[in-house]
């Protein structure tokens, strides 16, 4: 294991596919001479050249749909988005050409393309640049979406979709990217797409939670051990496909269940995870499923509004005594 | 709001440039160099206060490019709309909305023209018709276009004012609004604010015709460029886009070519373009150049600059004290204003 920061785990990730496979590319906006907006593809340029680490105009839409053009022509476009708050201008590549083409045309073409870049809020950014937008795409058939919490995840997970034939979501955060932790350093390291992992174990609640709220979570479950109650903290990963096995596994063992999701609860992650539990493990639910999102509400300025907004360890805490009747 | 808020606001009104008409007086360069003045001092507390954290969020400063903004906006009459980007302080200020309205969204506080809602780059206000504050490249030009068509439509002479980077030209809604502005004949003054580079992007590193007035041409809209160092030389043009429009009632668009002193956002280390390049650019500061002609012209004084400095500085205090003042929006409010709600008593 090594020490990476989050960054680091990325840019390791993309710069081994790259040297295997000539066919990768990686385009977007500030990715080449500025080395990234936020750093992640430092040093990409100078070792493989502007034919593959191209810099972008301010043109979402046009290079997210070439990216799809030239997967469909062999290559293996790796498109990153500043954050994801401003691929919504590049959604309709996304989610009408991306996703569906191979269905379309009955399966003629393959699309092995990964859009990635920051998602969700980042600090006091206000409504337009604080979106969560892990749910909407995996709205999508077609799609697969990942978001993960810590460096390791990221490296192996993104090797993955990378060399997935299909489209992939990848999604990081401008909070995490200093985040530092263990990282693999076995070769080759790869994540299958679709596992989640339980990441601490515990019998007395399930809570699910992926991203930055993981860390909420981890936070709710340190100071829920002092209490005497013992979380089993389960990080999906990938979102679609979901690991419900792993999910249903630990539900019949604590028989309650909180879900943490930085979105808006409507349609939102927590919702469908939800809804999936009374699916699988309703016999075994020993209390309703609860859930800490965000309110339907765009994220505000003020930090004091912003702190209210965003679910915190607190909101996790309360959540946990209300399965466990404990409140 | 505070009694204490509104002599603020009336006070400052005074001071915006008086009206402009291409031509210079005493009391204009005064008025003109005020409200350079006015941004740059502003800008400079807000990189302070920035790193004070007072201040939070992404904050793009104007730094060098004040001429474009006082050039510009004192020529629209106050039913006319704007519309601007996330590097905006100064067209708010220019546009009368009061210093400490602005600092106060900047901190987050209920004061604030967005009630803190917002934040730097999302600065909003309906009396004066300033509609963002957009945080989105090139957001902002199908609304500028819409709200144009919207005062067509209800019989208005207004006109609107989109301002914009360089960098924006590379959006497709970009291209979908100047066609449709000039198929539909919409009274729009398109002011592009070059300051070559987009966050690190030389323009020349993202456009296949660097020239930017020439893309005007495929839509049939008027299209004239200005040196945008030159306070003098922008109010000239504006002057007879200003006409044009309101003449013609179609489209015009203004290149203003000019540099911003400060990085992209206070995350930047300015690696893509040589100090000596930023060296060169700072001899056309349009503060220093305009101070020099209108003294060398007998418009302004050694004690005018003096007395002006003053002023400024203490408008950019008292925004700060405004903004320190403010309060907090409740956190009961957080669901307010999501959607409509019956009409304030207010
Ligand atoms: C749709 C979208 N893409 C990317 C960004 C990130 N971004 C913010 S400002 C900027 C550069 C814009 O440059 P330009 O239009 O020239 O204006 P300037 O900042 O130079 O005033 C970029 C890429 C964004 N805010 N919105």
């Amino acid at each position: 294991m090594a020490e990476l920061e989050f960054r680091n785990a990325i840019n390791q990730a993309i710069d081994e596919e790259m040297s295997q496979d000539e066919n990768i590319f990686l385009m977007g906006e500030e990715v080449a001479e500025y080395n990234g907006a936020y750093k992640v593809t430092k040093g990409l340029l100078d070792k493989y050249g502007s034919k593959r680490v191209i810099d972008t105009p301010i043109s979402e839409l046009g290079f997210a749909g070439i990216g799809v053009g030239a997967s469909m022509n062999g290559l293996r476009p790796i498109v990153e988005f500043m954050t994801f708050n401003f691929a919504l201008l590049a959604t309709d590549q996304i989610m009408n050409n991306a996703a569906k083409i191979r269905y379309m045309t009955g399966g003629q073409i393959s699309m092995p393309i990964v859009f990635r870049g920051p998602n969700a809020s980042a600090g006091q950014l206000s409504a337009t640049h604080s979106v969560a937008y892990d749910a909407m795409y995996a709205q999508f058939p077609g799609l697969k979406v990942i978001y993960t919490s810590e460096p390791d995840d990221a490296k192996g997970l993104l090797k993955s979709a990378i060399r997935d034939d299909d489209p992939v979501l990848f999604m990081e955060s401008e909070q995490m990217y200093g985040l530092k932790g263990e990282v693999s350093e076995e070769e080759d390291y790869t994540i299958p797409i679709g596992k989640a992992k339980v990441k601490r174990e515990g019998s007395d609640v399930t809570v699910i939670a992926h991203g930055k709220m993981f860390h909420v979570a981890k936070q709710a479950a340190r100071q829920l051990a002092k209490d005497g109650v013992e979380v089993e903290l389960i990080d999906p990963r990938t979102v679609k496909p979901l690991d419900m096995e792993t999910i249903a596994k630990s539900i019949k063992k604590t028989n309650r269940c909180v879900v943490v999701d930085e979105q808006h609860p409507f349609s939102g992650f927590a919702s469908e995870v939800g809804y999936l539990i009374h699916r699988d493990v309703f016999d075994w639910l020993d209390a309703p499923v609860v859930r800490v999102t965000l309110p339907d509400v765009p994220a505000p300025y003020s930090k004091k509004l912003l702190d209210e907004w965003l679910p915190s360890p607190d909101q996790v805490i309360d959540a946990v005594n209300t399965v466990t009747y404990r409140k | 709001m505070t009694a204490s808020k509104k002599t603020k606001t009336n006070k400052e009104k005074k001071r915006t440039p008086g009206k402009a008409n291409g031509s210079i007086d005493k009391e204009r360069a005064r008025d003109l160099y005020r409200m350079m003045l006015l941004i740059r001092n502003f800008e400079n507390k807000s990189a302070e206060l920035y790193t004070q954290e007072k201040i939070r969020g992404f904050l793009h400063l104007y730094n060098g490019e004040e001429a474009v903004a006082v050039g510009t906006i004192p020529h629209l009459s106050e039913e006319d709309n704007l519309v601007g980007t996330y590097r905006e302080h100064a067209h708010a200020l220019t546009r009368g909305i009061s210093a400490g309205s602005i600092m106060a969204e900047m901190y987050g506080k209920q004061e604030g023209c967005s009630r803190g809602r917002g934040g730097s780059m999302h600065l909003f206000d309906k009396k004066t018709n300033f509609y963002g504050g957009n945080a989105i490249v090139g957001g902002g030009f199908p609304l500028a276009v819409g709200l144009a068509l919207g005062d067509v439509m209800q019989g208005k002479d207004n006109i609107t004012c989109c301002f914009f980077g360089e960098g924006a030209v590379a959006e497709g809604e970009f291209h979908e609004s100047m066609n449709l502005a000039s198929l539909w004949k919409l009274p729009l003054i398109f002011i592009c604010e070059n300051n070559l580079y987009a966050m690190g992007t030389a323009l020349g590193r993202s456009e296949a015709v660097t020239d930017i007035s020439r893309k005007l041409d495929s839509y049939n809209i008027k299209a004239d460029w200005v040196d945008g160092m030159d306070v003098l030389a922008v109010d000239k043009a504006m002057t007879e886009a200003v006409k044009y429009v309101r003449e013609f009632r179609k489209p015009y668009f203004l290149e203003a070519r000019t540099y911003r002193f400060r990085a992209h956002s206070m995350f930047d280390a300015e690696l893509y373009r040589e100090k000596k390049e930023v060296e060169e650019w700072k001899k056309k500061d349009p503060l220093v150049l305009f101070y020099k002609r209108m003294k060398k012209q007998g418009l302004l004084t050694e004690k005018d600059k003096e007395k002006i400095a003053m002023e400024v500085d203490m408008i950019v205090k008292e925004a700060v004290e405004f903004a320190e003042q403010g309060t907090w929006e409740p956190v009961e409010d957080l669901t307010r204003f999501v959607y409509s709600e019956p009409e304030e008593g207010e």
